[in-house]
């Protein structure tokens, strides 16, 4: 017997946890003198109420839908990949490169390199720390959170180095060629008729997402690899017992989930800035693993969240814009509200909900 | 010490009639439970349970798996509380909320799994939890006089500064009796106690059971070995389905009738077989030798033959080597020596082989702990007959994707063959009980057609009703002549099962018997590393 209906595992307990976080949130935006319904109306109107808004929601969206799979995928097989914001920074060279290096025609070309450029620097990145898991049994989580601040330095050190453009005083790469520009949201929906703002920074990086996210679904479910994932995740006695092999499955879930999280820059550095810039992942890499965490690992559960947590980040801009009382920190303060209740604090609702069901099932019973 | 040893020895107070009131004059049993029920969701693991247990006596309590034996002893130790009924603990009304009530009204508890802390002394252990004030000294002073006491009195002798990871599982044991002495406790209750002990242990644990009951305490026996019910209680509870369906004195019953109680139907105890045919060898293993992670040798040179059609039974005490053994030949150990299987040598670096390459030479394996290694808990039913096998043609729909479907039918096949109930090949394994997810693992396995089969300890933790279908099985298949290892700590069905025996100890062969012609005795003694009367 399941403890908990499905619907209820998937909806109802993220549902609770978030109305649980909105509450906390709304005593902190009270506790500095504004009005938390305010706040949330503001945030709302923020993220979903125009085209502009919605397309930075749905910007941010992809560049978690990716981080969150990266995760995902990695906790499959029971590894902890915090590394995902320095893979995703690393992988942005890896798109610099690649952009830099001809003068593209046409982003169509460009984009299949590009990816490639992203993947394979970003599983570059998490190879070192798979290869020291599963050769040397150095922890992922230590190793792949050192490897984020190398990362940063390396990034520092290229950026005013090597890749540095010589036209400006920052720390940045020279602008990629024209033809490596990736279509937005507003250039696609045009000759539809649809009107899209000309602002918003989505583009066609979301619908790699969703396709990320369909082609994990079909390897951890549908392919002898990810069913050999999955049982190394579950029980690695057991995977030796089966002879799946311990390093294959770490090395190559690794790669996999440095290459999602690559994904990322082509969302940001290809389809965004135009250019490789230092800091560009901006803390998406954690909020992957809030994502992950509130789509039960599951693809699908992580697009909704990955959009929640979109909304989120629009909204909170909105929000430092709309209410002056409210700082940066405060704004801070009630998205990492929500993925403590979300993620870390799950069991706190799972349990009694479970004892709730566990009651009114008995009830059920004993009244027929 | 005086007036307790006369009241002690009455043993007569636990009757299958609804307990009355005790009539002024008469002692209070020492447990009485009246109409305890507890459900976890739509199961009932324990239904109107009434149970009496005289001061004094050792009293056992036998069912399958999933009776509610488990589940009774954990209301009155105050892990669950049931949904309704009352405890009385010497006739006394009692509310039992967690352990330290339990201990308060004088319960204690030795789990199957012992709860001790590894790199812990014996008195450190035997304080944890009750120490009394901040400093340690005045405690452990204390624990030490009373050890020394108790170790007298009962012979339950253990060094107390000896650390727990040097001990014996026997004595470790011990030491989960002296915790529960030590907290003052009258009343004992025993999680199927010699399931990891050496025969002799075992007797020598019945000897300190013996004495606690001379002494006025009160023994609970919870078993699955019936054997054991006839040789140590004076009375027995037989549970099924939650609910107790017999209370009756030891003397006057038989494990017949025991086992047809807790079954519900007659049940076969012996196996039924024909004489083996053996044919040529399948296996040779000749000089087999492991030295493991720390660099302890496990296995001394291990030289033996499986012969196609016969089941070669290791029996041995846990920890001697066995696992290794299976490991070595399941394709996950390295060792060196030499392996035929069918004349062909077998890699044993690791470099050429691991489990798959095994399982294509031939050699399926039934893993001693199937929860651990033979099955995915989380994973459906139809995802665990793939396991292993997961790369097999046959469950493959192209280069790319797994034919769930064709899995899924298969399972629901296997299930069918091995009467795996429920038969729902998408439940998930861990929501099967122990011998229908055994059943799983022994469907996917043997429906391989193997030349080899390696079993490891089949019934464990196995009802008696799923027993017998097993052991049917694994004559089955060697009566098809295919060539099957058989590993198990429990003798009778070495002796059983088995047309060869070889006994296994601390990494080598003590010596080879035929069934029919050796005792658990004899087998017992080998075990325990004696030969010829010499201990090595």
């Amino acid at each position: 017997m399941e403890r908990l209906p499905r619907w209820a595992d998937v909806f109802l307990v993220p549902f609770i946890n978030l109305l649980l976080a909105f509450f906390v949130s709304g005593l902190v935006v009270l506790a500095v003198g504004e009005d938390p319904v305010k706040a949330v109306w503001v945030m709302l109107k923020g993220s979903l109420g125009s085209t502009a808004g919605l397309g930075y929601t749905l910007y941010y969206a992809t560049n978690y839908i990716f981080t969150g799979l990266a995760v995902a995928i990695a906790f499959h097989a029971r590894l902890f990949n915090i590394g995902g914001e320095g893979q995703a920074a690393i992988a942005g060279v890896g798109v610099a490169l690649v952009l830099l290096a001809a003068n593209w025609p046409h982003w169509m070309l460009a984009l299949p390199f590009a990816i490639i450029g992203a993947g394979a620097f970003g599983a570059m990145w998490a190879a070192i720390p798979a290869y020291l898991q599963a050769r040397r049994g150095s922890h992922i989580v230590i190793t792949t959170i050192m490897f984020n601040f190398i990362a940063a330095a390396v990034m520092g050190f290229l950026l005013n180095g090597w890749l540095k453009s010589p036209r400006t005083q920052n720390a940045e790469s020279l602008p990629f060629p024209p033809g490596a520009h990736l279509p937005t949201a507003h250039e696609l929906l045009a000759p539809l008729g649809i009107g899209f703002s000309k602002s918003a920074p989505l583009n066609i990086s979301f619908l790699l997402a969703l396709l990320c996210a369909w082609l994990v679904f079909l390897l951890l479910w549908r392919t002898r690899l990810g069913y050999a994932i999955r049982a190394f995740g579950q029980s690695e006695s057991a995977a030796r017992y089966a002879g799946i092999s311990a390093v294959r499955i770490i090395m190559i879930t690794m790669l996999i989930s440095g290459a999602l999280a690559g994904m990322l820059s082509i969302n940001v550095v290809m389809g965004e800035q135009g250019r490789l810039i230092k800091e560009f992942v901006e803390g998406a890499g954690f909020v992957g693993i809030a994502v992950a965490l509130m789509g039960r690992s599951h693809p699908f559960g992580i697009v909704l969240a990955a959009i929640l947590f979109g909304m989120l980040t629009q909204g909170g801009f909105e929000l430092l814009w709309e209410m002056p009382n409210l700082s940066k920190e405060m704004v801070l303060v009630i998205q990492a509200l929500i993925i403590l209740f979300t993620g870390a604090l799950d069991n706190m609702v799972r349990a009694p909900l479970e004892r709730l069901f566990l009651y009114f099932n008995r009830r059920k019973e004993g009244a027929v | 010490m005086d007036s307790t040893t006369e009241t002690g020895r009455r043993a007569t107070a636990a009757s299958s009639a609804p307990p009355a009131f005790p009539s002024s004059g008469s002692e209070p049993p020492a447990i009485e439970l009246r109409g305890i029920s507890k459900a976890f969701g739509p199961v009932q693991a324990n239904k109107d349970i009434t149970l009496s247990v005289a001061r004094g006596a050792i009293h056992g309590i036998v069912g399958e798996n999933g009776a509610g034996k488990s589940t009774l002893m954990s209301i009155l130790y105050g892990f669950y509380r049931a949904d309704a009924g009352e405890i009385f603990i010497n006739g006394e009304r009692r509310e039992i909320h967690n352990s330290q009530d339990a201990i308060a009204a004088g319960i204690g508890m030795v789990f199957q799994h012992f709860k001790l802390v590894e790199n812990f002394t014996v008195l450190e252990n035997v304080i944890l939890g009750a120490e009394e004030g901040a400093l340690l000294r005045p405690s452990l002073a204390r624990a030490r006089d009373l050890l020394t006491t108790l170790a007298a009195e009962y012979e339950l002798s253990v060094d107390p500064e000896a650390l727990i990871e040097d001990l014996t599982v026997g004595h470790q044991q011990r030491v989960e009796i002296l915790k529960a002495l030590y907290r003052k406790a009258d009343i004992l209750i025993l999680d199927e106690p010699t399931g990891v002990l050496t025969p002799a242990e075992a007797d020598h644990l019945f000897r300190i059971l013996r004495n606690l009951r001379d002494e006025g305490k009160t023994i609970i026996l919870i078993t699955h070995k019936l054997r054991e019910i006839m040789d140590i209680t004076d009375t027995v509870s037989v549970m099924r389905r939650g609910q107790m369906t017999a209370t009756v004195k030891t003397a006057e019953t038989g494990p017949e009738q025991l086992a047809e109680l807790m079954v519900g139907r007659k049940v076969l105890l012996e196996v039924e077989k024909t004489p083996a045919h053996p044919g040529p060898a399948v296996l040779e293993i000749e000089d087999l030798r492991v030295t493991d992670e720390s660099g302890v040798d496990r296995l001394k040179g291990i030289s033996l033959q499986v012969r196609a059609g016969e089941i070669l039974g290791i029996a041995g005490v846990s920890g001697n080597g066995q696992s290794e053994l299976l490991e070595v030949l399941g394709g996950y150990r390295n060792a060196s020596g030499r392996i035929l299987l069918n004349g062909i040598p077998l890699d044993l670096s690791g470099r050429h082989s691991d489990g798959q390459s095994r399982r294509a030479a031939g050699i399926a394996h039934v893993p001693e702990d199937r929860q651990r290694e033979g099955l995915i808990m989380e994973f459906a039913a139809w995802e665990n007959i793939a396991f292993g096998y997961h790369n097999d043609p046959k469950y493959q729909k192209n280069t790319l994707f797994m034919d769930n479907r064709a899995l899924r039918e298969d399972t629901r096949q296997k299930m069918k063959h091995f009467d795996v109930r429920p038969p729902i090949p998408r439940l998930k394994a861990r929501n099967f009980s122990g011998g229908n997810q055994q059943k799983l693992v022994l469907a996917r396995e043997i429906e391989r057609n193997p030349d080899l089969l390696l079993v490891g300890q089949p019934t464990r933790g196995v009802d008696i009703g799923a027993i017998e279908f097993i052991h049917k099985r694994i004559i089955e298949l060697r009566d098809q002549g295919k060539a099957i290892l058989l590993v198990s700590v429990e003798l009778e069905e070495i002796l059983s099962l088995s047309d060869r025996i070889v006994v296994m100890f601390d990494g080598r062969i003590m010596g080879e018997r035929i069934p029919a012609e050796t005792d658990e005795r004899e087998l017992g003694l080998l075990m325990a590393g004696v030969q010829n009367g010499e201990t090595t």
